[in-house]
């Protein structure tokens, strides 16, 4: 999991309090979803714990007294060693879809599993088109375009397996058929 | 209320010798507005926006522009209205390469009887807007792909068409490079208030469009998902004849 590296990587820039990581957290990734409160101070708890980051002070500018976390040298070298680490190249298959054509293959016929996918082709394409309008829209800063090409390259792939599957299904379906 | 549709197409129909392409296709595009037409190789994509564009001629069906029937006249007279009202973007190879790029933007509105000067004017205003102002004197061979492509965008664009035409526009260009293509066709199209029709087999270039128009087989596909992997190979024929013709 990666929410308490993007927090450290958030401290190692500046020191923040909570409800400042928070809102960076979302604006930095708005496409997922938004950050509870409980998580940040949690992820903030653990990191202090295991002696990445520490309450540097205390910040009361213009509202109630809030606690200011920084990385420590440690949490800088670990976050350097994470960003060093190579992902394991793991399929990015959304599981509920594939789980869902498996099934629907399984237990329906194939026209319910043809409309199935049909369907969330269209989902998908939808999705596509907002993500494609937030990337071209001249308000977006790099890091939206950035984060919205990610969404739709994985889209993309996701749609290009449900048209794949779409033929075969239909393949299957014309040899038993005919 | 509905606006008339700029341009559209009842029961086209078109084949290639023995080969049906377009088996009765019809659509509406509305002033200003961006469909995408999409579908696997050989469903027909390519000629039915060559069919719009009054490039190839339909077996049957109409095609009307602004309301009037543009199919059947002669060939002087659609290729004044290519001149005029309609540009025309494809994948790649539009550009003359013995002129320079400013040249090849300004050819248009030569070929339509603006002088020498004013056509140059126009063309370094597009090549601006296109970003490729500072390669004006340059030869085609001289530029990226993608500069060679906002070029012919530019050059599809000088005589201010009311329906630009864009067959696979960023289908030889890498990923960074065609989207910057299609950022611009996307911003300079919707200043001008110009109505697109892109083809493409790609979803990321589909979703810039506000419409997807799917075709399977030849025909209108309205679930959206342009499948159908039969008679694939005849089709790709087809298909190829046509951008063949179109050259």
């Amino acid at each position: 999991m990666s929410t308490p590296y993007v927090l450290l990587g958030f401290l190692a820039e500046r020191p923040r309090h909570g409800y400042d990581l928070k809102h960076a957290y979302d604006s930095r990734f708005p496409k997922a979803k938004p950050m509870a409160f409980g998580q940040v101070y949690a992820t903030l708890g653990r990191l202090e714990r295991d002696g990445l980051a520490f309450a540097q002070g205390s910040d009361q500018a213009g509202g109630p007294e809030r606690t200011v976390y920084a990385a420590t040298p440690e949490g800088r070298a670990r976050l350097e060693e994470w960003l060093a680490t190579v992902e394991t190249p793991a399929p990015h298959v959304n599981s509920a879809l594939l789980a869902k054509v498996t099934v629907a293959l399984l237990v329906a016929d194939v026209e319910t599993a043809s409309t199935y996918v049909t369907d969330q082709v269209a989902a998908h394409m939808a999705r596509m088109r907002e993500l494609t309008a937030i990337k071209t829209s001249p308000q977006s800063a790099l890091s939206d375009v950035i984060a919205a090409d990610y969404a739709i390259n994985h889209l993309d792939a996701d749609l290009r397996w449900l048209r794949t599957t779409l033929d075969r299904v239909s393949d299957l379906h014309r040899e038993v058929h005919t | 209320m509905t606006a008339e549709p700029l341009l559209t197409g009842r029961g086209v129909v078109k084949s290639y010798g023995q080969i049906p392409a377009l088996r009765g296709v019809s659509v509406d595009v509305a002033e200003g507005e961006i469909v995408a037409v999409t579908g696997p190789s050989g469903c027909g994509k390519s000629t039915l926006l060559h069919c719009l564009a009054g490039i190839l001629t339909p077996d049957a069906g109409e095609v009307s522009y602004r309301g009037e029937r543009i199919e059947r006249r002669s060939e002087a007279e659609r290729s004044l209205l290519r001149r005029s009202e309609f540009g025309v973007l494809f994948q790649f190879g539009q550009l003359v390469p013995e002129l320079t790029i400013a040249e090849n933007v300004a050819l248009p509105l030569m070929l339509g009887g603006t002088g020498r000067r004013q056509a140059h004017t126009a063309a370094l205003t597009w090549l601006d807007r296109l970003g490729v102002a500072h390669l004006a004197d340059d030869l085609p061979g001289a530029v990226s792909g993608g500069e060679q492509q906002r070029t012919a965008l530019a050059r599809a664009l000088v005589t201010e068409p009311r329906v630009l035409f864009a067959d696979e526009p960023t289908g030889a260009l890498d990923t960074l490079a065609g989207e910057q293509v299609l950022d611009h066709l996307l911003r300079v199209t919707q200043d001008q208030g110009t109505a697109v029709i892109i083809v493409t087999h790609d979803a990321r270039v589909a979703a810039y469009a506000a419409r997807e128009f799917a075709l399977r087989d030849g025909e209108h596909d309205p679930s959206g998902v342009g499948i159908g992997s039969v008679r694939r190979g005849r089709r790709a024929r087809g298909e190829v004849a046509t951008e063949a013709r179109a050259r």
